[in-house]
C-alpha cells in the first residue's frame, strides 16, 4: 500500500483525533453506504505482481513482427540519454509549477520546450503543451472561431481521419460547423476553388495537414494563399508527425497562422496511443486566446532572471466559465522528453535523422514498386510514408492480412477511412528502417502475387 | 592562534542564522530537499554549431529527393555534446521539487508516493513498443489491460461501464457533458436543458468545462455546513437543469452527507448527477459514487492511483457512466468477447450513438497500466485501507494545527482539509501566501492556497496516506514555527523565501511584458 504507518502510529494518532477506529473516520449516511464485499482481486507482493504484468505484455504478438505501421504513431530511434534524464524523480514526481521559487528547472524546461516549438514552426509563440495532435487542432480551430468570431471549419480530407473525428466531436459540442475540402489525383489537397469556397467569410479557418495523412507534402500554392489572405480566413497548419519539421519547410513559410501538432516522434513512445504531445504554436496577435499554460521569463524582486507560469487570466482555476479552454493537466512530462531529444539530437542530428526517413521511406516506394502490380498511389513528393495501391482484384485489407502471416505489419488499409482507396495502404518508414526488412516485404509481396497466381490458375 | 577563534565564530554565526530558517524543530532530513544555488543557462545559450553527437549514419542529401522549394533553409537548433545536454537537464532537475524530494501538502491533487515498480511496468518492451494500429489479435495485452482496468474502475466507483479515452480530469468533464448532451437530444430536451450547477466549492474545471458544451452555468452557494443545501439546490432546481456537477467530500475536504437528497432532487427535476472524481482518495473502495446516486464520474488516475504528474501532466481521465448512458461513451471501447478458448478483446468504434473520440488514439496507455499495476499491487482491501489512511493523515494534521491556524470548519474532515489565515492577517499582516513561501523557504512544499474561494486567507491541506506520522509532526512543527515567527517578526515571513533559488517574482511584467521564448 505503499504506506508508512506502524500499528502503534494508527492508535496514536486516532487518539489525538479521538476517534475510535479507521472505520469511524468514513462513516456515511446508511442510504448510501457500501453493502457488500467489493469484487477486486486480492493483492500481490512485487514478485508477483512483476510476473502479472509481463504475462500481459507477451500477449502483444505485435512485436515479433516487421512493422510498416505509422498514420499519426512513429517508430523513431530514442537516444537512452533522453529517458535517463526524462526518467529522474525530480521531473517525473513533480506537480505541475504553480510554486514558481522552488520549480524554476522545470519552468525554465517548459519555456526551452515552447521556443523549440516556436523555432521549428517559425511561429512567434507556442504553448506548453496539450493533450495530442487531434485535439491540438480542435483547440486550434477554437482559437479561429474565438478570434473570427465565424462558427464554421474548413478542414482538409487529406488531415488524419482521427484528427478531423476529433475536431467533430468537439464541433459538436460547440455547435460548430465543420466542412471539408476535397482531394486531388496526386494525393494532395484540392484548393483550386477555395477562392469560390472562402468568398462568403462564412470560415474561421482552413486547416491543412503537411506532410498529410498519406504522406505527401501538401501545402497551399500562391494563388490559394491569396485566397486565404483576402477572405480573413485563418489558415491552421497541422503536423502529424513533426520529425518533417527538421526537412520540409516551417508552417509560417507558408502563411499559417496558427501550427498544430503531435510531437511523439520527439522521443515519445509509441505505447499503444499514448500518452503523446501536442503542440499549438501561433502569431503573437493570438497570444491571449492561446489555450493551456505559457512559461514566461521575467525577473524576481532582487532583478534575478526567473520563470513563471503567465498570462494565467486565460486559464480555468482564474477564469471558470470565461476561460480560453478547460484545459488543466497536459502533457509536460512528454514534452520535457521531446526537449531533451530535440537538445540532444542538435539541428544537425535532427536533420539527419529527417533526412534518413525520407531516404528509407524512398527506398521502400521503389522496392516495393518493382512488384508486379503494385504501384505509388499518388505522385506528389512525399516524406517517411507512401500509399501503396495493390494489384487489380486485391484489396489492401487482403494483402495486410496475407503479410501479416509472414509476420509483417504493411501499414494501415486506406479504405478504413476512405471507402474509395480500398486498394491502397498506407506504409511508413523511419531511420530505424532497414535494407533488409525492406527486402522482407518487397519478397513477401511478391510471394503474395506468385501464391494469388496460383490460386486463379487452380 | 588568533584566527581560529574568529574562523569559529564566523561558523557558529553561519550555523544559527541557517538554522533560524531550516531547523525551526530538529527534523532530520524530513524536509524536503534544498535545491542548488546558480542559474542554468538556456539550452540555446550553450553548445556549438557542429557540435554532433553522432546517433544515424551518414548518408545521402535530401535535394536527391525532394524539390528545393518544399525543404528547409536553416533549421536554428543548438548543438551541444551528450554530456552538456546531460549536465543542463540535471542541473534543471536539481532546481525542481518532486515528490521524491519532500512532502506536497497540496490540497485536491493528492501528491502521493508514485510507485517506481509501476514505472518500469509501462517501460516494458510489449507495451512501450506496441503501436496503436496493431491489429486486435495481436494486442490482446494491451486490450486486457484496458479491459481489467475500466472493470476494476467499474467495481470500485459503482459505475455500469468506464471509458479509457480522455486524456486528463477536465478532458473527461468534457466527455461526460457531451454525453449528458446526447441523453438530452436522445429525449429531445437538449434545447430547454441549458444549466449546469457548480456548487461554489466546485474545481475550476467544471465550469469552464461545461461553458464548452455550450451550458449556462448556475453556481450554487455553499451552506453555513460547507455544504450544499438541499433546499438551496431545489430553489435552482428546474426544466432547465442539465447537470448538477459535485465532488464529494467537497474541497473543503468535508462529505456531502445529504448527497441522496440531493441526488433525489436533481433526478426529479429530470437532470443528470456528475461526480467529480479528482478527491476519490478519500472514499476509493469505503463508498461509491455510483451507489450516492451519481450518473457520470471521472478519475484523475494520476491523483488516487499513483501516476507521476510529470510537473503537470501527462494525467489520465478515465470517464464512467451509469447503464443508461454506457451507449454514448466515446470510441472506441474495449469490449471482451468470451466462448473461445481464451476471451478475446477488441477495439468498438461501431458505436452509433457514441459522442465520438475525445483524442488521437485510444488511451493514455502507458499510464493504464501503471493504474493496474497499482490496483494489482493493493488489492481491494488495500485500496480501501489506503483512503482510511489517507484521511487518518488530513485528520491527525487538522487537530495538530487547531491551535495554529483557524481552521473554519473543524469536524472530522476526509482527505484533506481548509485552515485560513484569516485571524493571523487582521494580528500581523501575514498572508496565506506569505506563509506558503515560508514554508518553501523551510524545505516544504506550499499547501493549495486561496482555493476554495468561500474560505479567505484559505490553505487546502491534503497530505496523502503515504506520509509518515513523523513527517506530519514535521510540518505541523514547522507551520507553527511560522505563525510565531509571524507573531514576532511579521517581515520575517512577508519576505520569504530567502533560501530558495529565486525570490518571489514579478508576475505583473510577466503579464505585460510576456517573454514566452529566448531569441
Amino acid at each position: 500500500m505503499y504506506t508508512p504507518h506502524t500499528q502503534s502510529d494508527i492508535e496514536q494518532m486516532l487518539e489525538t483525533v479521538g476517534v475510535p477506529t479507521l472505520e469511524a473516520l468514513l462513516r456515511v449516511p446508511d442510504a448510501v453506504a457500501l453493502k457488500r464485499r467489493l469484487d477486486l482481486p486480492e493483492a500481490l507482493p512485487e514478485t508477483l505482481l512483476v510476473e502479472r504484468l509481463n504475462a500481459y505484455a507477451l500477449q502483444n504478438k505485435a512485436l515479433g513482427h516487421t512493422s510498416f505501421l505509422g498514420a499519426g504513431a512513429y517508430r523513431h530511434y530514442c537516444p537512452p540519454v533522453v529517458g535517463s534524464l526524462a526518467m529522474r524523480g525530480e521531473f517525473l514526481t513533480a506537480y505541475t509549477p504553480y510554486q514558481a521559487e522552488v520549480s524554476q528547472g522545470y519552468l525554465q524546461a517548459i519555456y526551452e520546450w515552447q521556443t523549440y516549438v516556436c523555432l521549428l514552426t517559425g511561429l512567434d509563440i507556442a504553448n506548453a503543451s496539450v493533450y495530442d495532435g487531434a485535439t491540438a487542432l480542435a483547440e486550434g480551430a477554437i482559437m479561429a472561431v474565438n478570434a473570427t468570431g465565424r462558427r464554421a471549419i474548413l478542414v482538409s480530407k487529406a488531415v488524419h481521419p482521427n484528427y478531423r473525428a476529433v475536431l467533430r466531436t468537439y464541433a459538436h459540442g460547440m455547435e460548430l460547423e465543420v466542412e471539408e475540402l476535397p482531394l486531388a489525383a496526386d494525393g494532395t489537397t484540392d484548393v483550386a476553388k477555395l477562392d469560390a469556397k472562402l468568398a462568403d467569410k462564412r470560415f474561421a479557418a482552413v486547416a491543412l495537414q503537411s506532410p498529410n495523412f498519406f504522406g505527401a507534402i501538401d501545402v497551399p500554392g500562391a494563388a490559394a494563399r491569396a485566397a486565404l489572405a483576402s477572405s480573413g480566413t485563418i489558415p491552421i497548419a497541422v503536423v502529424a508527425e513533426a520529425m518533417s519539421l527538421g526537412a520540409l519547410a516551417p508552417p509560417a513559410a507558408w502563411g499559417a497562422q496558427i501550427a498544430v501538432g503531435e510531437a511523439q516522434s520527439f522521443g515519445v513512445a509509441v505505447a499503444y496511443g499514448g500518452p503523446y504531445v501536442g503542440f499549438i504554436a501561433a502569431g503573437t496577435e493570438h497570444m491571449r486566446r492561446i489555450p493551456g499554460r505559457l512559461v514566461g521569463r521575467t525577473v524576481d524582486g532582487e532583478g534575478r532572471p526567473a520563470y513563471t507560469l503567465t498570462l494565467q487570466a486565460r486559464e480555468q482555476h482564474i477564469r471558470r466559465e470565461k476561460a480560453t479552454s478547460n484545459i488543466c493537466t497536459n502533457q509536460a512530462h512528454c514534452a520535457l522528453i521531446a526537449t531533451i531529444y530535440l537538445a540532444a539530437l542538435g539541428a544537425s542530428g535532427l536533420r539527419r535523422c529527417a533526412t534518413l526517413n525520407v531516404e528509407r521511406a524512398h527506398a521502400l516506394a521503389e522496392r516495393v514498386a518493382r512488384v508486379p502490380g503494385f504501384t505509388r498511389a499518388f505522385s506528389a513528393p512525399s516524406f517517411n510514408e507512401v500509399a501503396i495501391e495493390v494489384p487489380h482484384g486485391m484489396t489492401a485489407g487482403g494483402v495486410l492480412a496475407a503479410l501479416q502471416e509472414k509476420r509483417i505489419l504493411g501499414g494501415v488499409d486506406l479504405g478504413r477511412w476512405y471507402p474509395e482507396f480500398g486498394r491502397c495502404m498506407l506504409t511508413a518508414a523511419t531511420e530505424l528502417t532497414t535494407d533488409a526488412e525492406i527486402e522482407q516485404l518487397g519478397r513477401a509481396l511478391e510471394a503474395i502475387v506468385a501464391e494469388r497466381k496460383e490460386a486463379v490458375r487452380a | 592562534m588568533p584566527e581560529t577563534p574568529a574562523k569559529e565564530t564566523r561558523a557558529s554565526e553561519v550555523t544559527r542564522l541557517t538554522n533560524a530558517v531550516t531547523s525551526d524543530v530538529s527534523t532530520g532530513d524530513l524536509r524536503g530537499s534544498t535545491q542548488p544555488a546558480g542559474q542554468v543557462p538556456l539550452i540555446f545559450e550553450t553548445g556549438e554549431t557542429g557540435r554532433a553527437n553522432r546517433y544515424f549514419p551518414n548518408g545521402r542529401s535530401l535535394e536527391e529527393f525532394l524539390p528545393a522549394h518544399v525543404l528547409r533553409g536553416a533549421l536554428p537548433l543548438p548543438d551541444n555534446s551528450e554530456l552538456e545536454v546531460v549536465r543542463h537537464f540535471t542541473k534543471l532537475s536539481q532546481r525542481t521539487f518532486s515528490i521524491d524530494t519532500g512532502f506536497y501538502p497540496l490540497g485536491s491533487c493528492t501528491m502521493k508516493y508514485n510507485p517506481k515498480v509501476n514505472d518500469a511496468m509501462a517501460n516494458l518492451p510489449g507495451f512501450r513498443d506496441l503501436h496503436p494500429f496493431a491489429p486486435d489479435e495481436l494486442a490482446q495485452g494491451a486490450l486486457a489491460v484496458m479491459y481489467d482496468l475500466q472493470s476494476y474502475l467499474a467495481e470500485l466507483f459503482g459505475m455500469a461501464q468506464f471509458s479509457l479515452n480522455p486524456a486528463a480530469g477536465a478532458h473527461a468533464e468534457l466527455a461526460a457533458l457531451l454525453i449528458a448532451k446526447a441523453h438530452f437530444a436522445k429525449r429531445g430536451t437538449s434545447k430547454e436543458r441549458t444549466t449546469v450547477i457548480v456548487p461554489d466549492t466546485a474545481h475550476g474545471t467544471n465550469p469552464a468545462s461545461a461553458a464548452m458544451v455550450g451550458y449556462k452555468v448556475v453556481s450554487l452557494k455553499s451552506d453555513a455546513r460547507g455544504r450544499v443545501g438541499v433546499e438551496d439546490l431545489r430553489a435552482v432546481l428546474g426544466p432547465d437543469t442539465a447537470v448538477c456537477m459535485m465532488t464529494n467530500p467537497n474541497t473543503l475536504g468535508l462529505f456531502e452527507d445529504r448527497i441522496h437528497e440531493i441526488a433525489a432532487a436533481v433526478h426529479e427535476a429530470g437532470g443528470l448527477m456528475y461526480y467529480d472524481g479528482a478527491n476519490a482518495n478519500a472514499l476509493m473502495g469505503n463508498a461509491r459514487p455510483g451507489d450516492m446516486g451519481f450518473d457520470l464520474m471521472h478519475l484523475n488516475l494520476h491523483k488516487t492511483f499513483s501516476i507521476p504528474h510529470g510537473g503537470g501532466g501527462a494525467g489520465h481521465g478515465p470517464v464512467g457512466v451509469a447503464e443508461h448512458l454506457v451507449e454514448f461513451l466515446p470510441t472506441p471501447v474495449v469490449t471482451r468477447r468470451t466462448g473461445g478458448e481464451q476471451p478475446a478483446y477488441a477495439l468498438d468504434f461501431e458505436r452509433p450513438a457514441s459522442i465520438g473520440p475525445m483524442r488521437s488514439f485510444w488511451s493514455n496507455f502507458a499510464h493504464a497500466v501503471r493504474a493496474l499495476t497499482y490496483i494489482l499491487a493493493n488489492g481491494g482491501e488495500g485500496l480501501g485501507e489506503i483512503s482510511r489512511l489517507a484521511v487518518l493523515n488530513a485528520n491527525y494534521l487538522r487537530v495538530k494545527l487547531r491551535d495554529v491556524l483557524e481552521i473554519p470548519y473543524d469536524e472530522v474532515c476526509r482527505h484533506e482539509f481548509v485552515a485560513s489565515a484569516q485571524p493571523l492577517k487582521r494580528a500581523t499582516g501575514v498572508r496565506a501566501l506569505d506563509i506558503a513561501k515560508a514554508l518553501l523557504d523551510r524545505g516544504f512544499h506550499a499547501p493549495t492556497i486561496y482555493f476554495p474561494l468561500l474560505v479567505p486567507e484559505c490553505l487546502m491541506i491534503e497530505p496523502t496516506e503515504t506520509e509518515s506520522k513523523e513527517t506530519l509532526d514535521a510540518f505541523a512543527a514547522t507551520l507553527r514555527a511560522i505563525v510565531e515567527a509571524a507573531r514576532t517578526d511579521p517581515e520575517s515571513v512577508t519576505e520569504a523565501p530567502v533560501r530558495t533559488l529565486v525570490g518571489r517574482l514579478d508576475e505583473t511584467r510577466a503579464a505585460r511584458q510576456p517573454n514566452l521564448r529566448w531569441s
